[in-house]
């Protein structure tokens, strides 16, 4: 009998998170809080310019304070902190933890403690380590604060503030909205099948309705490409975009944009 | 007490593939920010650059206005297939990326913008990988594997009809070998941080396993696994696609035909070429480097002594066996480092050169492109 992978309930499940996931940013991008008030262009440029400081630092306090920081501004922005917490601290140590894990033994340097097996847990080891791991940590939260905080339309809309090409905004636009209708398409295609199926699949025949999904996917990708190019041509696209910036720097904008910048510059600055 | 750490290479070195092994499962190919220094960051940026800005025109030039929503359902179907689960014999399964078979139906030009996009879709909003490192992922994801898996198919297949077997076999091919070399570019990004940025005292900042341990570790769980996912995605699809929707597969063969076969031709050669350059080199050098290093134990630690920074002079008691051994493999990756980055410019300069030609030759009118 041949092991079964549970290839459809996986690939639900995946399905299913990102969908969740989304839902739950927008649920908390709406509710009233301290990053949520914010320009969004502020935002971004603050995430970025904070996204490099943390990757140059060579200061490991640095990038420890920046995470305390960005904690900070979490709590005060509606953010669940048990679920900020655990959304870095589950999956960092899973991922770059094993990663980084022989690094303690293999990199070279003072020995710091001795454990069994004649492994030896370096000094530079143990800095290089959690190195990685404070980096990767902080510059998820950076990015998590930011996607939790700001509706995502919003986010592509202040976009246009980092001379991204207004062309490429809409494009981003249009692939997450279809992302989402081609999610649901895919989650119906696998939920059909699965609930018409009773005996357990071998693997050529999974592979094969795995094959025969994507390729009716793919299908009706293109086909729906060409309707969407019509429907837009129905009202009015001539090829030129024109996006919405409705954003208006407020006074209390320009002085956290001070804040941030005094912020920006002592991470630079200390964490050479 | 110290002397120990360097007895037992390949328990350390077991553990490492376990590690990236279980790391493949999880994350794929996305490398997350903190990996890869700033600078790496941004010459990663600054090699896709020339591909987004040769898709664009090529989609300017071939599709018009149609072109935003045909990216937008590409790069949305990329997306939702890198979520797929393949079941792979023995009970495992992974995850594909897609590029290989965006690149078959569109071609690589239009399949780098529309794998980008998701890439870049996924970092922002989805935490799959860095938002610095979106350079350096969409060139190993979304300029390597379609580049390559192209070529690949196109020569495997060669002229046989759009019905032949060969075309399966080229597809399956391609993707294999495509991500493989994706893994390979992916293994040599991290394996220059410890030798590029490190701190004084050799503390590595960033990815902290040197080209020896990041090739073989990243590259042998790929070949096994990953690459087969892709492979046996690919081509799977493409069967399926020449037996009920063959006209999604003809659309690029016609798209072929009338686009001059010039230098492009002669290069996908010297593509394919590079690709099997890139995946054999690391299996050929990796032995002979360790053998290189032992022969010349002393000229190379003379040689390792010189470039010591002070600060490590003071811990002299431990110039003993694993310093020694550090600095032969230390070195022994040096000469690597210098055959890579040898690989990587020859790479480099053709890209360069095909851009140019295609610049230059291609310059018929652009048409008049609505955008």
């Amino acid at each position: 009998m041949p092991k079964q992978s549970h290839f459809i309930e996986k690939t639900l499940r995946g399905i299913t998170q990102a969908m969740e996931r989304s839902l739950f940013a927008e649920t908390i991008s709406l509710q009233p809080g301290f990053f949520q008030s914010l320009d969004p262009r502020l935002k971004i440029i603050t995430t970025l310019v904070l996204l490099v400081g943390v990757s140059m630092a060579h200061n490991l306090w640095i990038i420890v304070a920046v995470y305390f920081l960005i904690l900070v501004f979490a709590l005060s922005s509606a953010v669940p902190a048990d679920f900020f917490i655990r959304r870095v601290w589950l999956a960092v140590p899973l991922f770059t933890g094993i990663i980084a894990l022989p690094a303690l033994f293999l990199i070279p340097g003072r020995p710091l403690v001795h454990l069994p097996l004649g492994l030896v847990i370096t000094e530079p080891g143990l800095r290089s380590v959690l190195f990685l791991l404070s980096r990767v940590a902080t510059s998820i939260s950076l990015v998590l604060l930011l996607i939790l905080t700001t509706p995502w339309n919003t986010v592509l809309g202040a976009l246009s503030v980092l001379k991204v090409p207004d062309m490429f905004i809409l494009v981003l636009g249009m692939t997450f909205r279809y992302i989402y209708l081609l999610l649901h398409i895919t989650n119906d295609m696998f939920l059909s099948r699965k609930s018409r199926v009773i005996a357990k699949m071998s693997g050529k025949q999974e592979r094969h309705m795995l094959a025969t999904i994507g390729a009716t996917l793919l299908g009706k990708s293109l086909n729906m490409s060409s309707e969407v190019y019509l429907a837009m041509v129905s009202r009015g696209y001539r090829g030129t975009v024109v996006t919405l910036k409705p954003f208006k720097m407020q006074r209390r904008d320009w002085i956290w944009a001070v804040f941030f910048a005094i912020i920006s510059v002592s991470v630079f600055y200390l964490g050479r | 007490m110290v002397s120990q750490v360097s007895q037992i290479p390949w328990k350390k070195v077991g553990i490492c593939y376990f590690a990236l092994f279980v790391w493949l499962f999880t994350s794929a190919m996305h490398i997350p920010d903190g990996y890869l220094s700033p600078v790496t960051s941004l010459i990663m940026f600054m090699l896709v650059l020339p591909f987004w800005i040769l898709g664009l025109k090529k989609i300017r030039q071939t599709m018009n206005a149609r072109s935003v929503p045909l990216i937008s359902l590409m790069a949305a179907f990329s997306f939702v297939i890198m979520m797929f689960n393949i079941p792979l014999p023995g009970g495992t399964t992974g995850h594909a990326v897609g590029a290989a078979l965006a690149a078959i139906v569109l071609g690589p030009e239009v399949a780098v913008i529309a794998i980008s996009i998701a890439l870049i879709i996924q970092a922002f909003f989805f935490g799959d990988g860095g938002v610095l490192a979106i350079g350096a992922n969409c060139f190993n994801m979304a300029v390597v594997i379609p580049y390559v898996a192209f070529a690949t198919y196109r020569v495997v297949s060669k002229d046989t009809p759009l019905q032949s077997p060969r075309r399966v076999i080229g597809a399956v091919i391609g993707g294999w070998l495509g991500l493989t070399v994706a893994a390979f570019f992916t293994a040599v990004e991290f394996g220059i941080q410890p030798f590029f940025f490190a701190m004084a005292d050799g503390t590595p900042l960033y990815a902290p396993y040197p080209l020896s341990v990041a090739i073989p570790a990243m590259l042998i769980p790929h070949m096994l696994v990953a690459s087969v996912v892709e492979g046996v995605m690919t081509g799977m699809i493409v069967f399926y696609l020449q037996r009920s929707r063959i006209g999604i597969l003809q659309s690029k063969e016609l798209d072929n035909e009338t686009e001059p076969e010039g230098l492009l031709g002669k290069l996908r050669w010297l593509w394919v070429g590079m690709a099997v350059l890139a995946v054999a080199s690391p299996l050929g050098l990796l032995a002979p480097g360790t053998a290189w290093g032992e022969w010349g134990v002393e000229e190379l630690t003379k040689l390792g002594l010189q470039s010591v920074p002070s600060g490590l002079e003071k811990l002299s008691t431990l110039w003993g066996a694993p310093f020694a051994d550090y600095e032969i493999s230390f070195l022994g990756n040096m000469n690597l480092g210098y055959i890579f980055s040898a690989i990587l410019g020859i790479f480099l300069v053709g890209i360069l050169a095909w851009l140019l030609t295609r610049l230059v030759s291609g310059g018929s009118p652009e048409k008049q492109q609505s955008m």
